[in-house]
């Protein structure tokens, strides 16, 4: 069923009883072409691209929870294009441009909204770095402004520009950046490949790797047995243990990211705004909500909540950062597994073990580049080969002395 | 306006009267009311709007899980959107507005919506708003966010301020009701160090609002003793008006302590707010149970009630909720409510239980319907009647102002659940119940499914008596104290056929609708249930929502509630402020300030100071009539190349270094070698991370066979350090070597220019400084000022024949003053950050722009730096293909072409007639400066092949500001090569 | 968290700092061959649900590096020792 006004209309007189379910609810076959580890927005999306553009559609997602239980449904949000190197860059416009087309390709509204993301620098050393970023992606056609102090008081009159121990000097302001409602990004990607013949599998755990002489032949899950030609990987917040399945050790620590939101206020900040001088951004979502975070925890874990001192951490540069939240109120944090990968940057790949792909170590960016790791990662499998937007998120990379380090931070995680 | 006060009884103080305003119009009340207890007695129920059908709203609960009376309490910078007028207590002159409303409370127009509400279902908008593309942001989105959230914040800095402070005790108590004053009592009286916090102003919990008795005595009587007895105690520490918001490892918990809400404004040196981190051996959660809403048509009505609530308004604060009042309940909790009302004179026109088979209970003259139910309300902003369909399907109406609800009761498990555990449903109490936590935090009474009075005073000082135990302690068991009450017995009813809408979550106007709705769309896991209706995402989180709404998707989905559960419980319980969370590190207090020891001294010579990491340092020393920083600098420059001038220096990171070991120490640290460095002499040194890019440089001078003193670059100084002790005491703990920082303690100056040897000359004892007694890079310590200890090194960072001057940092101020008069007769200049930059891009040194994390040794032009003699860190990874391919970005030069062209850090280089694109970037301008000596604008840049294009032109990218250019790559060292001056 | 140092008593953990997995060891030698040595060491980790052994710095304190065995899905703290105490590996053992 096509969602319209017209649908909705029309399924308001029957008292909204004949809605179809978004998607089935089909138990495991026995065997699939291809099956994708992880029902989260990156593996969604996978399944969608992989049935749309590459027309495999004998596909499974399994997941070992509820669909999008992952990051997608834990995130603040954002997505931008205002990246550095030509590694990343051309990625992430592809998943800007596909964000911008992705509701009516889809069907489903995911409330992608365009109102800015602007990055506020504090020295010149900062504004010199964001100048290099920004005339990147003016060589790439990604949009990409330089603004003065002046610049941002007038978008945001109500910062602190006049008694901070950092000052607002200006920001890099990407107007194409913004937010889409995450959840709505997991379902569209369901509901889309579902309808397409995918099946979609909650409550699917993944307990094993079958590999038979180098080569993938399926997974063993909490529900029996499933062989399979080709096998996804695409289990952030689970991606070592699951690459561990299959013998694989890789490049990554896995650490809790805190998010927040505060009760809902009358909208006041219009676009997505980041700190320069602390860990701290926020946007406002459509309810109302100051949705915000800053820095990760600092600490491998896998548990999905985080500690004290990071809270203050983060809301200390909020409140220096905008004076105006001090009385408002923080409603509820969370938090998320982010696999930070040596370099800051992901893996999208083939492995050694012929059949097996990886998609991971997408740090705390994986939201924005939804769309285009699917899109890559579904040519990947597909086609057996890396896309060329995805050509240097290769797993070598490392041992070849290829990182991809925007940050400049070196090979320790938690510092990307 | 009729007054709903009661003539007797509440724990208000009647004698003191405060005056307030609510929507501008003036009321009054008395100390001990809330604000909804106020505007209840006086006749107002209606309160606020709902979030997205803006439906009228008056209080629900009397307490902190208030999801509909919320206002904006206060005006001006400290007004307060959300507000619960439950939990606010009145102060003289408070003053409060209605929210998400226009343009009035009464008549607002957003209540439009409920005509739509067929089309706005759950998820709606998923569905729609998709065409035309280009409507969603442009008409769509806007119209949805002007209807988005509820009040709004100001656009001032909070007044106010907020402090942080960190608890340490034996056992924290959490909830101050009987459950919580018999653990405190318990553990106070074994002598152990209890800290008990409450969010409500009064400790007493749901005492405070009921008719009991304790060892025959009003229970209020006996929560005044217990108070008294703990206030005597001084290992035990009482916080009134304290939320435990939150737990978290380690057995640490947040709370949020409102030390000066009550009052209209904080008294002077007073917080608002007092945040507090409270590391326990164990806690007692003794949080009680909320009462839950019964689901019916218009069940939302200002004037439906917990039952709870009701009888704590007339008992608390002597306020009846109306003259005629109906209660429906599954359980005991409306039976109390119906005598309590009657004892209070207020008519109760009918209790309806709808257990057919109800324990007879006692409810007074009140007529009982067993086995009824309430299936709506009637009434537009108020109550005006009931529709009651009666056990035999009778359908009766029973006219009535208010009704008093109650489905069960909910432990309030939310904070047992902070660290990854789920409740446990209990079938029984149909309610679930914290999960078992270990020894750190335990449960008692209402908290723990003990729902009588009786047994949660025993649970309370049972469980405390345990983990005292288990903590060393010996606490008396003494009998609990006596009360009578009845037994605890509910039968579920999780929704009511009604005409009118039910709501299931109050302020994200979820209805008994929904949630069927979402399950056949698929969205059943509780999780995407909640995430597609907004379950329980409003300001109060579901306290009183979220087990109606499991229990109606279990209903739909075919599930038990136990298969369904529960939605994860995160902090913060309640919200908190982003203020408390702050505490006083914001504005300029968000980071410590540092300064150097000559600070005082520059602030004196004018300086405009810059930020530097934590310091502030003088960027560049404005003169009278100079017209602006570009005038000043180049003045620097020139009578620091020209004559002397003199840096402060003293951020550098300072680190002494001694042992026998010291030198392997720093073979291994840095690539390039430390055996063959003379005694007095300083070497340029380069230190790699593991994985072979460039992370630090500096100079460091060997002051004794096994002593050195390195310095680092300002902004590393600390990881540095950190990673001298990692590598020293991780990787080779064998090294005989110790360091520490010394940065603070020495304060450090450069002189630089022609006549800086003239200038030291004049300060320096016992030496004749020249050529051969103070060679280029020589480094030794020497007498100043007839006595004052100092290390004189001869290096340049400017290019001039330089020195740097380490002085004990108390002399710091005195030396820097004595060089200002040692170089007066050469006229000797202070410079700053500015023009050490000017001078540094002038001789093409690499500095923090240069050094940014990617580059290499060899990209740098320090290749040759890197031994081959020996191991150090970052050397395997060095070789990687990556890291040494021929493409690299490298080190080079770049002028303008053209005269008065300037240069634009951060624009990027590209060859000549190439199209604009990623792939045919060839790197970026990392540094720019007018040079005063070139008379010139020049610049460093990191450029593929860059050492090896000299001279060649290229095309600068600039389209961030609008400006493309042709320039010139050359040599990085713009200005003599020959370092003929260093030697002048 | 709280940890407790050996030198300074239990502190909060926002006095330390972390560094990841103290399970790996810096190679010996710098010969092209023992590049996958180095490129493990380096960069691939464990990375375990669970119980780890991983370095942090008491950078408020003592300015200690230790060894801190802790769980990474419930954080609770086992142990710590001071990174100096440790045994040297077998490998350097063998070099020496």
């Amino acid at each position: 069923m096509t969602y319209s006004v017209f649908s909705l209309l029309k399924n308001a007189v029957t008292g909204h009883k004949n809605w179809a379910p978004a998607w089935r609810d089909p138990a495991p076959k026995p065997a699939y072409d291809v099956i994708i580890v992880g029902g989260g927005g990156h593996g969604l999306a996978t399944a969608y691209y992989l049935a749309k553009v590459h027309g495999i559609t004998n596909v499974a997602v399994l997941e070992k929870s509820w669909l999008g239980s992952g990051n997608i449904g834990r995130n603040t949000t954002i997505i931008r294009s205002n990246y550095l190197f030509p590694g990343n860059n051309p990625f992430y416009e592809w998943s800007m441009k596909l964000w911008e087309g992705l509701e009516q390709d889809f069907n489903f509204n995911a409330m992608v909204s365009q109102r800015g993301v602007l990055n506020l620098y504090h020295s010149d050393a900062q504004r010199d770095a964001y100048a290099r970023r920004g005339n990147a992606m003016h060589m790439h056609g990604v949009d990409a402004e330089l603004l003065d102090e002046q610049g941002v008081r007038d978008m945001y009159p109500f910062f602190n520009f006049d008694d901070a121990r950092f000052p607002i000097r200006g920001g890099l302001l990407q107007r194409r950046g913004g937010t889409v409602r995450h959840d709505a990004v997991a379902w569209g990607y369901a509901r889309g490949a579902d309808s397409r013949g995918v099946d979609v599998i909650q409550n699917c755990e993944v307990t094993g790797i079958r590999i038979e002489k180098g080569v993938v032949k399926g997974v063993e899950t909490n529900r029996g047995y499933i062989a399979c030609n080709k096998l996804g990987l695409a289990a952030a917040g689970n991606s070592s243990e699951v690459a561990k399945m299959a013998g694989l050790k890789l490049p990554i620590e896995s650490h809790v990211l805190q998010a927040f939101v505060s009760e809902a206020i009358k909208p006041f900040i219009d676009g997505v705004v980041t700190y320069g001088a602390g860990h701290f951004y926020v946007s406002q979502s459509d309810k109302g909500g100051l949705v915000f975070g800053g820095d990760i925890d600092g600490y491998n874990s896998y548990a999905r909540r985080g500690n004290l001192p990071t809270v203050e951490h983060v809301i200390e540069a909020g409140v220096s950062m905008i004076p105006a939240i001090s009385r408002v109120r923080v409603l509820r944090s969370w938090g998320g597994i982010m696999d930070m990968s040596m370099d800051g940057s992901p893996i999208i790949d083939k492995t050694d073990v012929k059949g097996l792909y990886l998609n991971a170590g997408w740090c705390y960016g994986g939201f924005k580049a939804t769309p285009a790791s699917g899109w890559c990662f579904a040519h990947t499998i597909a086609k057996d080969e890396a896309h060329k937007l995805s050509a240097a998120y290769r797993l070598d990379r490392f041992k070849r002395g290829f990182a991809i380090d925007e940050k400049g931070m070196g090979a320790q995680p938690n510092l990307h | 306006m009729t007054s709903f006060r009661l003539p007797t009884g509440g724990l208000v103080d009647r004698n003191t009267t405060l005056r307030f305003q609510f929507d501008a119009k003036s009321f009054t009340g008395h100390a001990g009311d809330s604000l909804a207890s106020a505007l209840l007695a006086n006749g107002v129920s209606l309160m606020g709007r709902s979030f997205k059908y803006h439906r009228p709203r008056g209080a629900v609960t009397g307490g902190s899980a208030e999801p509909n009376a919320l206002v904006e309490l206060r005006t001006g910078a400290r007004r307060e959107p959300n507000t619960r007028a439950t939990m606010v207590e009145l102060f003289e002159g408070l003053e409060a507005k209605s929210q998400n409303r226009w343009p009035s409370l009464e008549f607002d127009v957003g209540a439009i919506n409920q005509l739509a509400s067929p089309l706005l279902v759950a998820g709606f908008y998923y569905k729609t708003f998709m065409w035309p593309k280009a409507f969603w942001e442009k008409i769509y989105e806007p119209l949805i966010r002007r209807a988005a959230g509820l009040g709004s914040a100001v656009h001032a800095p909070d007044p106010d301020s907020y402090e942080k402070i960190y608890g340490h005790c034996d056992l924290l108590v959490i909830g101050g009701g009987a459950a919580g004053l018999m653990a405190a009592l318990t553990a106070g009286r074994a002598g152990a160090r209890v800290m008990i916090a409450d969010e409500h102003a009064r400790l007493g919990g749901a005492l405070l609002g009921e008719n009991e008795t304790i060892n025959g005595k009003p229970s209020i009587q006996w929560v005044q003793e217990a108070l008294a007895e703990l206030a005597s105690m001084k290992e035990v520490t009482i916080l009134p008006r304290t939320t435990v918001f939150g737990w978290f490892d380690g057995n640490i918990y947040g709370a949020l302590e409102r030390v000066n809400d009550h009052v209209a404004t904080p008294p002077e040196y007073e917080p608002r707010q007092r945040y507090w981190r409270i590391a326990a051996k164990a806690a007692i959660l003794a949080t009680g149970a909320e009462e839950r809403p019964l689901v019916f048509g218009n069940n939302d009505r200002p004037g439906v009630m917990q039952a709870s609530a009701m009888r704590g308004l007339a008992n608390r604060y002597g306020v009846a909720a109306g003259k005629s009042v109906v209660v429906f309940t599954n359980n005991h909790s409306g039976y109390a409510t119906a005598r309590d009302l009657t004892a209070a004179g207020v008519n109760v026109a009918a209790l309806i239980d709808s257990r057919a088979n109800a324990p007879k209970l006692n409810a007074g003259k009140v007529p009982v319907l067993k086995g009824a139910v309430v299936s709506d309300v009637e009434g537009s902003r108020n109550v005006k009647s009931v529709r009651v369909v009666n056990a035999d399907g009778g359908v009766e109406e029973i006219a009535c102002d208010a009704v008093a609800m109650s489905g069960g009761f909910s432990p309030v498990v939310h904070l047992s659940c902070h660290r990854g555990l789920k409740p446990v449903w209990n079938e029984k109490l149909a309610a679930f119940l914290p999960p078992d936590t270990g020894k750190e935090l335990v449960a008692a009474g209402a908290a723990a499914g003990n729902m009588t009075l009786a047994a949660a005073l025993a649970d309370g000082a049972e469980k405390a008596a345990k983990l005292l135990t288990a903590l060393g302690f010996k606490p008396k068991t003494a009998k609990p104290p006596q009360a009578d009450g009845e037994p605890y017995a509910v039968s579920p009813l999780w929704s009511v056929q009604s005409q009118h809408k039910a709501f299931v979550d109050f302020q994200n106007d979820v209805t008994a609708k929904d949630l069927p709705l979402a399950a056949r769309e698929g969205y059943k896991d509780v999780e995407l249930a909640k995430r597609y209706t907004t379950l329980g995402m409003a300001t109060d989180q579901g306290k009183l929502s979220n087990v109606n709404g499991i229990a109606l998707l279990a209903g739909a989905t075919g599930k038990s509630i136990a298969q369904v559960g529960t939605t994860t419980f995160r902090p913060n319980y309640t919200p908190v402020s982003f203020g408390a969370f702050a505490g006083p590190f914001t504005g300029h207090h968000f980071n410590p300030v540092r300064k150097t020891p000559m600070h005082a001294w520059a602030e004196e010579q004018g300086a405009v100071f810059v930020e530097a990491g934590l310091w502030y340092r003088p960027q560049w020393f404005p003169r009278a009539g100079e017209k602006g920083w570009l005038e000043s600098v180049t003045r620097e420059v020139l009578a620091a190349r020209n004559s002397v001038g003199v840096c402060d220096v003293s951020t550098l990171g300072k680190i002494d270094i001694q042992g026998p070991d010291a030198g392997e120490f720093l073979n291994r640290v840095y690539c390039n070698g430390w055996s063959t460095l003379e005694v007095g002499k300083a070497r340029y040194g380069l230190m790699l991370r593991e994985d072979g890019v460039v992370f630090d440089d500096g100079t460091t001078s060997r002051l004794g066979p096994d002593h050195f003193f390195m310095t680092t670059t300002t902004a590393n100084a600390a990881r540095v350090l950190t990673h001298l002790e990692f590598c020293h005491q991780a990787l080779w703990p064998e090294l005989d070597v110790q360091y520490v920082s010394v940065t603070e303690q020495w304060g450090q100056m450069a002189i630089a220019g022609p006549k800086a040897r003239a200038t030291l000359q004049k300060l320096v004892d016992g030496i004749t400084l020249n050529d051969e007694t103070f060679p280029y890079m020589a480094a030794r310590p020497v007498q100043i000022m007839g006595g004052i200890p100092a290390r004189l090194f001869r290096i340049s960072f400017s290019g001039e024949h330089a020195y740097e001057l380490s002085v004990p940092a108390d002399y710091a101020d005195a030396v820097i003053r004595a060089v200002m008069h040692a170089g007066a007769e050469f006229n000797i200049t202070p410079y700053g950050t500015e023009a050490l930059s000017v001078m540094r891009i002038e001789k093409g040194h690499v500095a923090g722009g240069e050094l940014n994390g990617n580059t290499t040794a060899a990209d740098l032009g320090l290749g040759r730096m890197m031994s081959t003699k020996k191991d150090y860190i970052g050397r395997m990874m060095a070789t990687r293909e990556g890291m040494t391919r021929a493409d690299r970005e490298v080190f080079v030069g770049i002028r303008p072409i053209g005269q008065g062209q300037k240069l634009s850090a951060g624009a990027h280089i590209l060859n000549v007639g190439d199209k604009v694109s990623l792939e045919a970037d060839q790197g970026y301008i990392t540094a720019v400066a007018y040079s005063p000596m070139l008379e010139s604008w020049i610049g460093l840049a990191l450029v593929q092949r860059g050492n090896k294009r000299h001279g060649e032109k290229v095309r600068v990218f600039d389209g961030l500001r609008g400006q493309h250019y042709d320039a010139e790559l050359c040599d990085p060292v713009h200005f003599d090569p020959e370092n003929r001056r260093l030697h002048v | 968290m709280r940890i407790h140092c050996p030198y300074c008593g239990e502190r909060p953990a926002e006095e330390f700092t972390f560094q990841g997995d103290a399970d790996v060891r810096r190679p010996q030698g710098n010969e092209p061959s023992q590049m996958d040595e180095w490129f493990d060491y380096v960069y691939l980790r464990e990375n375990p649900r669970g119980r780890m052994k991983e370095y942090w710095h008491h950078s408020g304190g003592c300015r200690s590096w230790l060894i801190v065995e802790r769980d990474t899905d419930s954080h609770e703290v086992f142990g710590v020792t001071a990174a100096r105490e440790r045994k040297l590996s077998p490998q350097r053992k063998r070099a020496s």
